[in-house]
């Protein structure tokens, strides 16, 4: 299975009935794809509409009716039309859900940065510091390293998102959740070791008794 | 009362080094007869409050190719590499903000508010230099209002009177900008009788639109 897709169905197993979500742009958007049958959720996106949409076929599509990395798309029976204010209300009072956002790098204390690497890639955090500090649960997506190098470290080197920790780390190796003491090993990927995770990870991570496999097919 | 004004007028109204904020979310919702014309007019220094910097090609991206812009309060230029270049070279001052936070600061503006307390960019390098506040156990930041000379909204329909509706994302930052600066400027795409946009559909009142700009010039 394609890296990004065991990341893709890995995340979509953490959706519940009903809940309000916000994928961000890439990878995050295809866990649309993998929900599982007849679980419904509602997703958001920031620039301003609540039950969003694949985009309709045959031309259908409307130029004021787009995610926020500016694609078509639709729109459910029942969505809304919101403002900026009223979308980022939506995201900073608590009434999101769920939050999936890619990263560049992520650490020990749970810390996330994902918005800019200075003097190279400077392109603004739009929404994801709102994002990351307003979500019930902030579920970063990523593959696990990036040119050969780990982007789970002890302490992240780019400049961070937020400091508020996120709820699950997902990756194409492992699922991890950090807690108060530390990044937890909850789940290898099918056919992938412990070992391998620990080698493939420059943070120091805990392991305990019972690690499960993530349960995707 | 007589709102309506060509587009050629209202441009005449800004001056050179003016505070403009424009409505828009990666060029959906932004309004483009006002954009074309301030670069044929050749507005220079301007300052410019938006939500991003569209793309080169598109919306507020082609004031910035234009050189015309000084400075830039945006949450995301990431789409608009000439943004970047500028800024790289000094030649543009650029203020990224994270989104939410840029919408409550221009709401904060219009509202007669004194400010904006927010978790979103406390530890990051948005927290740099500004105050933080303890409440309740809580740690804010304290983000300050925007107001600007001039708003350009991008509205669906207007009224005689100035009352506006919007399309779908399109809304995005208009309807909040509209509140926060001292000459309103709204660029519809329909022009309709009053009453034909019931009370329940209206979205910005007539009394925030200063100017409807025509449909043609």
């Amino acid at each position: 299975m394609d890296e990004k897709v065991v990341i893709a169905k890995r995340v979509a197993l953490e959706m519940k009935e009903g809940s309000l979500v916000n994928l961000g742009i890439g990878l995050p958007t295809t866990v649309a794809n993998y929900l599982p049958a007849g679980l419904q959720v509602f997703f958001q996106s920031e620039n301003g509409i609540v039950g969003l949409a694949p985009a309709p076929e045959g031309g259908l599509t409307d130029p004021n009716l787009t995610d926020a990395g500016g694609g078509f798309v639709g729109a459910i029976p029942g969505a809304a039309s919101i403002d900026s204010s009223v979308s980022f209300g939506l995201i900073r009072g608590g009434h999101l859900d769920v939050t999936v956002l890619g990263g560049l790098e992520v650490d020990e204390l749970g810390h996330l940065a994902n918005w800019t690497v200075p003097g190279k890639m400077i392109p603004g955090m739009g929404g994801a510091m709102d994002l990351v500090s307003g979500a019930k649960q902030v579920i970063v997506a990523m593959q696990h390293s990036a040119k050969g190098k780990s982007k789970i470290l002890k302490r992240c080197t780019l400049p961070l998102t937020s400091v508020r920790r996120v709820s699950l780390i997902v990756t194409e190796l492992a699922v991890l959740e950090p807690t108060e003491a530390g990044l937890v090993l909850k789940e290898t990927a099918p056919g992938v070791t412990v070992e391998q995770v620990v080698a493939a990870t420059e943070a120091t991570l805990i392991i305990p008794e019972k690690v499960g496999v993530m349960p995707i097919a | 009362m007589h709102k309506a004004t060509s587009c050629t007028k209202a441009v005449e109204m800004i001056p050179d080094g003016a505070t403009l904020m424009i409505g828009g979310f990666l060029g959906i919702g932004t309004p483009k007869r006002m954009i074309e014309e301030i670069i044929r007019q050749g507005k220079k220094n301007l300052t410019v409050i938006a939500n991003d910097t569209g793309r080169p090609e598109v919306g507020i991206g082609k004031l910035v190719v234009a050189k015309l812009v000084k400075k830039v309060i945006a949450s995301h230029i990431g789409t608009n590499p000439e943004t970047q270049k500028q800024m790289i070279a000094g030649e543009l001052e650029v203020i990224l903000t994270p989104q939410g936070t840029l919408a409550e600061q221009i709401r904060a503006g219009g509202y007669g508010l004194g400010g904006v307390l927010t978790a979103t960019g406390i530890g990051t390098t948005v927290a740099e230099g500004k105050q933080t506040i303890e409440l309740q156990g809580k740690t804010y930041l304290i983000e300050l209002p925007l107001h600007a000379d001039f708003a350009l909204i991008a509205a669906h329909r207007a009224d005689y009177l100035g009352n506006l509706e919007y399309a779908l994302t399109a809304r995005n930052f208009n309807s909040v900008m509209a509140t926060s600066a001292d000459i309103v400027f709204a660029e519809p795409d329909h022009i309709v009788p009053v009453g034909v946009i019931p009370p329940d559909a209206v979205i910005t009142p007539f009394c925030c639109v200063d100017y409807i700009i025509e449909r043609s010039n």
